[in-house]
This record gives structure tokens, C-alpha cells and sequence, in this order.
């Protein structure tokens, strides 16, 4: 786990922002940023590149928030929330759901740590499997394309299959480029001619 | 017999009042129901409380069922539209200073307001709606698409805000729920162009929402919310009960809006800018009339298409409007069921009668501004 995250905490109230950045800092976590005034948030998020933002439950700006996450395609971004009172079936709850919310209690510092280690791991281990899904989902895809090339060339070339990757990877190779990007060319041609 | 509690999550905008005035003039207690109204920041704290089960049903955005029931809007859960709670009720303003820069436009002229948008040229438009997964922002991105060199910035800021926004200069323009349109005219920050309707003649606006195991868990309570939510409604739409739904509305702790501030909605009359006379807007905002309260699934449909849902997806959403449990629950109380379940969004230019089963329903306007269909039965796709 990275030890320098960027937490943005969003707050306009004054006393609390404080209370929250000492138990951050406290916590050892040093490179936090307080937002106060909304209307710059979305530059905020897009200039600060948080880890993960931190905002009250009760915070009519969640929706804003949740839309900037939305275009800065930062999904990913852990947003975790706090409230005002101990309510720790909510906190299991959202942990449980997992995706972006999580519940710190505001109020009792000596709990936010604990809380925000298990939410960011959270966070780190679903982003590690969303990329590991998105790797194993491109692979296929790139298999997907490079045999439809290899078949456009067995028909209109009357080559093996053997050869017809063969030569695809010539090609790449020659050309400088990867064989995906050759075959996508060659899908992309014979879908257009036929 | 104590009646049971409901947790029912609420927005504080003008069209939650099928909930307040379901708990307010006993329609929930002649069903043998409290409903406990929790007041929400957020739609995503809204959203959020539903899914984690701290709420038991709530109003929602017509579109959040539906991009959630496809994978999009930030918490994966199972989240059923039950019935619709209001149809329209959204208006389209522009600020001062872009009010200059256009034509004179007529009210609810959403072609030519359009291409006068267009023509101008300058920087991308800044436009505020309420929240992405919303069908203000849906029917923002339908009519700007139809020109194309229009360019615009969705900003979300929440409704109470707008005004703020448009007097700060943050946005250009706004796509939002009332009362928080008239708001902004009464300030004089900006003014009225169109309402919702002018796009979209019927648009599904809010849905009463439950988690789909509670629904499963929990058919007695299910029937028992929808038919005190169908009274509610009904009585919203009497337009003799009109004066006294603003009346206890404007009254009641749960909206905490002046009576002046809710008047325009509920009877369909809008001041468009400041100092002008109240234009009278037909179907501005709907609870009962011309079957509102029916989940079409083919309503569904259209808000997944506009989401870039597939066929899967599609389908996926037209099962989260559960015109069964309407079908199920409501004939106790003599409601008029349609025939079909989905019908070809936009194909209506006037009130048109369609069968029923007490033969008494007749369907209002659903036409898109554009003249566009959308048939989403399963043997045209």
C-alpha cells in the first residue's frame, strides 16, 4: 500500500476540517488537501488527482463528486464518507457493498484510521482485479481479431494457418508494429470491402 | 393494530408529494402503513441508504433504477421501480446574460430554441442539471444531439444551488425540478424557456423504488405502499384538491418550501421571467392522470437506450419496471389496467383511447420533440 495517498477532504465547515486533517495527519498521512468551497471542485479533483476523497454523508455535493468521477473516467477513485454517529452495522454494510462508499465515523478520530486502511485496501485490491479483468478481457479480444485476419488471409491466399500468422507477424515486424495492429488493419479493410 | 413502518427516502422537490400526501392525509394509514419520511442530501446518499437497507422504499430518479439495473451508477445492487410517481415537471432556463445573446423564442418552442443555441457561436454552453443518472440530463442530451455543433458541459450542481450557480456564473443554463426553476426566475438570475414536456411530451420524471429482495420478501408491504401511493396520487391530480395539496405541502416539515414556491408545479402555471405573466403549461407536472402512475416497461427502454445499454441490457431494464406487481396489487381498488405493458414511446400526438380493463383509459401526448418513435417490442429488435 502506498504510504504517500493524497486525501482531498471536502468540508465546508471550518472546526471539523481541522479535527479531520489532525487525525489524518495524526495518522500518517501528510499529503492532505481541504476543500471548502465547492464551485472548484471539479478542478480540484482533475489539478489534485486524489487517492481518495473524503466527504460528509450528508453532503449535498456527493452528486457532484460522483459525476466528476463519472467524466475523469476515476471510477476508481475511492470515495469514502464519514458521519456524524456511531453506526458501525452501516459502516460492515457499506465495507460489504464495497464499491465506492465507505462510512468513517466523524466524530471519534481514534477510528479513522483503522477504517480508511480497510476501505483504501478495499479499493486497492477491486482496482487491481478490475485491471486484471480489463487485461484478460483485451487479450481475448486480440485473439478474437488476429484469428479473423489469420482466416481472411487462409481464404484469399490459400495459406495454412501457420502461415498466414507467420505472415501477419512479418508484416508487423517489417512495419514496426505490433501484430494486433495489423490484424485490426486487415479486419477493418475486408470488413470494408465486403 | 399498530400499523407497520416504512422507511420511504425523499428529495425535497415539489413532486415527492405522492409520499407526503400518502402519510399526511391517511392514505398510508387506511392500508395499515406509517411512513417514516427520511429526508435525503443526495441522490447518491439516497441511493446508497436504499441499497444498504436503511431505507425500505424511496423516490427516485427514474433513470437510477435503470442504470443500476445495467451496471452503471456507482453501487451494483438490484433496485425495482415499483410504479411511477410523477410524470414532467422539469423546466429548461437560461441565464441573463445568455437571454441577450438569443432572439426572442416562445415558451416551450424547444426546435427553434435549439437552433438559436446553435447559432450562436462561442464557447461550450454550461449547463447544470441535478445529477447524471437523471432525466433532466437525459432529455438535455436527447435535444442538444439533434444539433450537433452545439456544444455543451453537463455540470452537476445540486437543485437548491442553481440559482446560486447561474447568479455566480457557473453555469449558463439549467435543467431542473421544481420549485428550484421558479426560484431562480423569482430572484431574477435567469428565466424560463421550456419545461420538460416540450421534449418529451410523457416522460417517466420520479419512480418509487425498492430493493428487489425486500420486494421479494415482502409482497403484503408491497400492495400496501403502492395502492396508499395510488390514492395519493389520484387525490394530487383532482384539480379541486389542488389549492389544499399546495396548502399542506407548503406546510408540511418534509418539503420546507413557501406555498408561493410550489403553486407554480402543482398548477401548471409558471412565471417565466421575472415581472412577466404566468404561462399556462399544459401537463407540467402529472401524479395520476392518463395512467402516470403505469411503469411501462417500454419507458424503461428508452432510458436504457439513452444510457448506450445493448439488448441484454434492454431487457435487463425493461424487468426492473415491474409492471407485474402493478398488474398484481392495484386491481383491488378498481385501477384500470392497460392491455400491454409497453407501448411505441412518442407514437401519440393526442389523447387516445387503448384498451383497458374497465375500458376507461385514455393516454395523453407521449411525442418527442423531434416526431421520433421508439418501439421496443421484442419482435422489432
Amino acid at each position: 500500500m502506498s504510504t504517500n495517498l493524497r486525501i482531498l477532504v471536502v468540508e465546508p465547515d471550518q472546526t471539523r476540517v481541522r479535527d479531520i486533517v489532525d487525525a489524518l495527519n495524526a495518522a500518517g498521512w501528510s499529503d492532505v488537501k481541504a476543500l471548502g468551497h465547492v464551485a472548484a471542485l471539479d478542478r480540484t479533483v482533475k489539478d489534485y488527482q486524489p487517492d481518495i476523497v473524503l466527504i460528509d454523508l450528508a453532503n449535498p455535493d456527493r452528486d457532484t463528486l460522483e459525476h466528476i468521477s463519472y467524466v475523469t473516467e476515476t471510477e476508481k477513485r475511492a470515495v469514502a464518507l464519514f458521519v456524524d454517529h456511531t453506526d458501525d452495522n452501516l459502516t460492515k454494510a457499506a465495507l460489504n457493498a464495497g464499491v465506492s462508499a465507505y462510512v468513517v465515523d466523524g466524530l471519534t478520530m481514534n477510528r479513522i484510521k483503522p477504517v480508511l486502511e480497510t476501505a483504501i485496501a478495499r479499493f486497492q485490491i477491486m482496482r487491481q482485479l478490475q485491471s486484471e479483468l480489463d487485461a484478460a478481457k483485451q487479450a481475448l479480444e486480440d485473439r478474437k481479431t488476429i484469428d479473423r485476419a489469420k482466416g481472411i488471409l487462409m481464404r484469399q491466399r490459400g495459406l495454412t494457418e501457420d502461415a498466414a500468422y507467420n505472415l501477419l507477424r512479418k508484416t508487423a515486424m517489417d512495419q514496426g508494429r505490433k501484430v494486433i495492429d495489423v490484424a485490426q488493419a486487415l479486419v477493418t479493410a475486408a470488413d470494408l470491402l465486403s | 393494530m399498530s400499523a407497520t413502518v416504512l422507511n420511504c427516502g425523499y428529495v425535497p422537490l415539489v413532486d415527492c408529494a405522492p409520499l407526503v400526501i400518502a402519510q399526511e392525509l391517511g392514505f398510508a394509514a387506511e392500508e395499515g402503513l406509517a411512513l417514516n419520511l427520511v429526508r435525503q442530501p443526495s441522490w447518491s446518499a439516497l441511493r446508497d441508504m436504499l441499497a444498504l437497507g436503511h431505507l425500505d422504499a424511496a423516490q427516485m430518479l427514474s433513470p437510477m433504477p435503470v442504470a443500476m439495473s445495467i451496471g452503471l451508477g456507482g453501487l451494483a445492487a438490484e433496485i425495482d421501480t415499483l410504479m411511477v410517481l410523477s410524470v414532467n415537471g422539469t423546466v429548461f432556463g437560461i441565464s441573463n446574460a445568455l437571454a441577450e445573446t438569443l432572439d426572442l423564442v416562445p415558451f416551450g418552442d424547444a426546435r427553434q430554441l435549439l437552433n438559436q443555441l446553435a447559432s450562436r457561436d462561442g464557447t461550450s454552453l454550461r449547463i447544470g442539471v441535478p445529477f447524471h443518472y437523471s432525466m433532466h440530463r437525459l432529455l438535455l442530451s436527447y435535444w442538444t444531439s439533434a444539433a450537433p455543433n452545439l456544444k455543451i458541459t453537463e455540470v452537476t450542481v445540486p437543485p437548491p444551488r442553481m440559482a446560486d450557480a447561474m447568479a455566480d456564473g457557473h453555469v449558463d443554463a439549467f435543467w431542473v425540478g421544481e420549485p428550484w426553476g421558479s426560484v431562480a426566475v423569482q430572484r431574477g438570475v435567469g428565466q424560463l424557456m421550456m419545461a420538460g414536456r416540450d421534449v418529451w411530451q410523457f416522460a417517466p420524471e420520479k419512480v418509487l423504488a425498492a430493493r428487489r429482495d425486500w420486494v421479494r420478501e415482502h409482497d403484503g408491504r408491497v400492495g400496501q405502499l403502492m395502492r396508499a401511493v395510488f390514492h395519493a396520487s389520484r387525490w394530487l391530480d383532482a384539480p379541486k384538491n389542488k389549492p389544499l395539496a399546495v396548502e399542506i405541502l407548503g406546510r408540511s416539515e418534509h418539503l420546507r418550501l413557501s406555498p408561493d414556491l410550489i403553486d407554480p408545479a402543482v398548477s401548471g402555471h409558471l412565471v417565466p421571467k421575472q415581472g412577466a405573466h404566468p404561462i399556462e403549461v399544459n401537463r407540467f407536472l402529472q401524479f395520476h392522470k392518463h395512467a402516470a402512475t403505469f411503469p411501462w416497461r417500454s419507458q424503461a427502454a428508452w432510458i436504457a437506450e439513452q444510457l448506450g445499454a445493448d439488448a441484454d441490457g434492454l431487457s435487463r431494464a425493461k424487468a426492473c419496471f415491474r409492471s407485474d406487481l402493478y398488474r398484481k396489487h392495484l386491481p383491488q381498488i378498481g385501477t384500470d389496467m392497460p392491455g400491454a405493458s409497453e407501448k411505441v414511446e412518442g407514437s401519440l400526438q393526442f389523447d387516445t383511447a387503448v384498451a383497458s380493463s374497465r375500458g376507461h383509459m385514455i393516454l395523453a401526448p407521449d411525442a418527442f420533440f423531434d416526431g421520433k418513435t421508439f418501439d421496443f417490442s421484442d419482435q422489432k429488435r
